[in-house]
């Protein structure tokens, strides 16, 4: 059992090794992802590089556009726009992040629960799902979040329930395909417990599609945190968020649009990378593509 | 003047036919300078092993090869004289089909799944013909029946044919504009055995019967046997023996045919084993200098790795590209 | 096939009352009190408890369930907007209609031109076309499209002053909120046809059809494209939900009296029989849009069709 085990592994570790071999092959991916650590970098060490305070106002620069003292310029208040940006990325950022690793661990095990038992309980998951899709993606998280109110932890919460139902569905069909194989009725034979096949040997080979699904939806639930943030759910001003900063700056769209512009493009710089590295990793797990 | 006397005797000639496979790291000689020809009314049978290149001849002749990274390099091919690889795109797809037509090697994803196998038929019957569009029905379901198919399966979709219905649907769509030339690509190595014999014997039949000449790929020496006039032996892209059906089974005379005859099992004799060819072909990307045949060959000498190696006419009269063929004849009666 | 669209439609019914029941109960943990918000702050609490009990709201759980049940599917009674008083039926009635041409005329133009880039993109593969079409692609998915709404105003209403920046009137008014709304769309059916393209591309069968001699655009179209709308349709599908959602935000920038606009509003002053109804009103919507997104599929490849046929014999298995 034990060599059989390490056996298992090592195949695991250089499926992902070749993996991340085709993944470096890919500059566009690679870029991608550059982009995203450097991102995530600037985000955490936001204290410490950005210029300013994101609350401090200075009163005697209202409205600025760029200029050397404040790069992307100012707001109403005369708070710095680029403090505000790198610290509301704090927010975004790690919204969609948690938001998304949580739909993926509560869809790991509604998903592996419908696959594995199929017959009703399979049955009774997937008509629950159906109901819960049947209310289109942002309507779900905006429902969700007026009940839950506004707040940081509260839109992550909103925005998982959304992201559930998919990847259960997708680690569902995965493990449906996996549960004829062979080696998992041999394991069945050799007496393993239902949650030890579904935890070593169903879930490492169901997860590729769930890790391309999930890169692209940390690209998905930052948008939609945003968007939350942008109707005033999600994360409430004065916190910095990149969504709040731009329904914050309708008001002066007239006067000042470059209040409109920064928010924006970190955003869809931060989803550009993203999509940039999930496709890579599909590419690279699809073995069709393989060189 | 003297070429076209030569040539006017000849149906279908390929000439130096060369088909390279680019990728972004290498170059693979998938057919290194394959001449051949083929007379009205007659079957040539392209024999080898999976991945020789003899898909690639047949997909050249049509210029059919995929569009990514694959090109015809140089030859000729002549059809009645005309350089098919020469003519505009335009005049070739008039003859695709009609004049020449194939038939692929997997009728489980040769049909296209969401169109009606009888309009698979018609289309072909359409884009070559002038008429109506009933008569081009009336003329597939016609077809439908030749093959042994009730017309009232017209309007079914291929999902709802087994692997041999759907490779008789195939087989109705290439004869449908009657051509003067099929091509057959291994037209039964995807189905079960007891339906291959029947699909060749309807190839066979509707051959006879339309006057077909005929490319037949295959790896099977008894399908060759049993349909070729002909017999060209393909071995890493190249072709290493030719001629009559009779010549190459009675005197085989190039290591690999021998090898190829080896491998199969002999009902009159009393043999445990059979002799496969020791080695794997080699890498097409990578061919090794002179003969490609050498690494894996018991004869091979010093000569063999020099430069290319021309045909050689044997004491039969067949054509062999080998350059110890005294060894080779010598050795095997020797056997 | 009759018989399995009306299984199809039948199991709407439990749809409808699992998002209903669902969204009810959300609701009954939603820190809202009516009777404040009908009466206003102002209004002393032995007036608010009169009202609450008039409305029903001291009853237990499953009764007001059940009176709201009743009262949506069976009376079609959506009841008053605690805010403004408004007749909920009357004023989806009147919305529904804006929403409902901004975002199928958005998907329109989404099919209309995503699918022939991504067809471009896969006939030019790793050429310039192609890497044009992606690229434009990839960042029509990532921009997101509120932003890319207030973008358009800056640019076509507040600099060159030549279209609205909101609210309804003419055609002038959809432009750039159909602009703004359909780029995403564009952008991820330009990419799934492109792949799904190059998967079709490289089967067997286009080979049949080059070697019947069927022209290029006739073998790209007739044959590929049919082959290749599977995968394309789903992408329709998923996206017509999340249209609907960004719609809602949409909506709100170009203040289009819509759905979207209705149900924010609501969320944001707590109005909650405005937010259920109008809920449930959308996922009913959304469901038929499914509907009509397996019907297709059925429509495109006769394997599916078969498929449903015997399930209608069986019985609906979905997923």
């Amino acid at each position: 059992m034990a060599e059989k085990k390490s056996r298992g592994k090592g195949s695991g570790n250089s499926e992902f090794k070749t993996i991340l071999k085709q993944l470096s092959y890919n500059k566009l991916a690679m870029l991608g992802a550059i982009i995203f650590v450097l991102e995530l970098l600037l985000v955490l060490l936001a204290p410490v590089i950005s210029p300013y305070n994101y609350e401090e106002m200075d009163t005697t620069a209202i409205r600025q556009t760029s200029s050397a003292e404040h790069l992307f310029g100012t707001d109403d208040l005369g708070r710095d726009i680029l403090s505000r940006v790198l610290y509301a990325g704090r927010y975004s950022i790690t919204m969609g992040i948690f938001s998304t690793l949580l739909a993926a661990a509560l869809g790991m095990v509604i998903g592996s629960i419908a696959g594995y038992f199929g017959g009703w309980v399979d049955n009774v998951i997937m008509r629950f799902l159906d109901i819960i899709q049947s209310l289109p993606g942002l309507l779900l998280s905006i429902v969700l979040s007026a009940v839950l109110g506004p707040g940081y932890i509260n839109t992550i919460l909103a925005l998982s329930v959304n992201g559930i139902p998919g990847q259960a569905r997708l680690l569902r069909a995965e493990m449906l395909k996996v549960r004829g194989n062979e080696y998992i009725e041999a394991s069945q034979s050799i007496n393993c417990t239902k949650l030890r096949v579904i935890a070593s040997h169903m879930i490492p080979n169901s997860i590729s599609p769930m890790i391309v699904q999930a890169t692209m939806g940390v690209a998905n639930m930052i948008i939609m945190a945003s968007s939350l943030s942008f109707i005033g759910l999600g994360v409430q001003p004065p916190a910095p968020e990149w969504g709040a900063m731009l329904s914050y700056s309708r008001e002066f769209i007239r006067s000042s649009p470059h209040m409109a512009i920064f928010p924006g493009l970190a955003i869809a710089l931060t989803v550009l990378s993203l999509n940039l590295m999930g496709d890579g990793l599909r590419d690279a797990l699809d073995p069709k593509l393989r060189r | 003047m003297a070429e076209l006397e030569k040539n006017a005797g000849h149906f279908l000639e390929v000439k130096d036919l060369t088909v390279e496979y680019f990728t972004k790291e290498k170059v693979v000689h998938a057919v290194n300078s394959v001449s051949f020809s083929l007379e009205k009314g007659k079957t040539l049978g392209l024999v080898g092993e999976t991945g020789a290149g003899k898909t690639s001849i047949a997909k050249s002749i049509l210029r059919i090869l995929p569009d990514v990274g694959a090109r015809i390099v140089g030859g000729e091919v002549l059809l009645d004289g005309v350089d098919l690889i020469a003519l505009p795109e335009k005049e070739m797809r008039g003859i695709r089909g009609n004049k020449i037509s194939m038939i692929f090697q997997d009728p489980m994803t040769a049909l296209n799944p969401v169109q009606r196998v009888g309009d698979q038929i018609a289309e072909v019957i359409a884009l070559h013909n002038e008429g109506k569009k009933d008569e081009f029905k009336r003329r597939a379901q016609e077809m439908l029946e030749l093959v042994g198919i009730p017309r009232e399966r017209y309007s079914e979709y291929p999902h709802q044919f087994s692997g041999g219905m759907k490779q008789r649907v195939i087989i109705a769509i290439a004869l449908a504009c009657n051509p003067a030339l099929l091509l057959a690509d291994e037209p039964t190595t995807a189905l079960d055995v007891t339906i291959q014999a029947q699909v060749l014997r309807l190839i066979g039949q509707l051959r006879d019967k339309l006057g077909t000449s005929m490319i037949l790929i295959t790896h099977d020496m008894g399908v060759v046997a049993t349909y070729c006039d002909n017999v060209a032996v393909v071995y890493a892209g190249g072709i290493v023996e030719s001629g009559t059906r009779e010549q190459i089974f009675d005197h085989p005379s190039h290591p690999y045919t021998v090898g190829l005859f080896g491998a199969i099992p002999n009902m009159n004799e009393d043999e445990e084993w059979l002799h496969p060819i020791d080695g794997l072909p080699p890498d097409p990307s990578n061919l090794p200098k002179g003969c490609a045949f050498r690494p894996r060959c018991k004869y091979a000498t010093e000569r063999c790795g020099e430069g290319p190696i021309e045909m050689a006419e044997t004491p039969d009269g067949h054509q062999c590209r080998c350059c110890n063929l005294e060894a080779v004849i010598k050795g095997e009666k020797a056997k | 096939m009759i018989r399995y669209i009306i299984r199809r439609l039948l199991w709407m019914i439990p749809v409808a009352l699992g998002v209903a029941v669902i969204v009810f109960t959300l609701m009954t943990f939603c820190p809202s009190d009516a009777a404040e918000i009908i009466l206003g702050s102002n209004a002393t609490e032995e007036d608010k408890e009169i009202l609450r009990d008039s409305m029903g709201l001291n009853d237990p759980f499953f009764v007001r369930l059940g009176d709201f049940l009743t009262d949506t599917f069976i009376r079609f009674d959506f009841g008053k907007s605690w805010v403004t008083k408004a007749d909920i039926k009357t004023s989806i009635l009147e919305r529904m209609p804006r929403t409902f041409v901004l975002t199928v005329s958005t998907l329109a133009i989404s099919v209309l031109v995503g699918i022939p880039l991504g067809i471009i993109a896969a006939i030019n593969q790793g050429k310039l076309g192609d890497n044009m079409c992606m690229a434009f692609a990839l960042a029509g998915i990532s921009i997101p499209n509120f932003w890319l709404a207030l973008l358009l105003v800056i640019l076509f209403s507040v600099k060159l002053k030549l279209l609205p920046p909101m609210g309804i009137g003419g055609l002038e008014y959809y432009i750039l909120p159909a602009i703004a709304g359909c780029t995403n769309g564009i952008a991820s059916l330009a990419r799934q046809t492109r792949s799904s393209m190059l998967e079709v591309i490289r089967s067997d069968y286009i080979t049949t059809a080059r070697a019947k001699g069927v022209k290029e655009f006739d073998v790209i179209t007739k044959h590929a494209l049919k082959n290749a709308l599977i995968p394309i349709i789903t992408v329709v599908g998923t996206h017509f939900g999340r249209l609907l959602g960004g719609m809602m935000i949409i909506e709100t920038i170009f203040s289009i009296p819509g759905m979207g606009t209705l149900i924010i509003t609501a969320v944001n002053t707590r109005d909650l029989p405005v937010v259920q109804v109008g809920s449930i009103i959308l996922a009913i919507v959304f469901s038929f849009c499914m509907l009509i997104v397996d019907l297709l599929y059925a429509a495109v490849d006769p394997r599916i069709k078969a498929q449903y046929e015997s399930m209608g014999k069986r019985r609906v298995k979905h997923g």
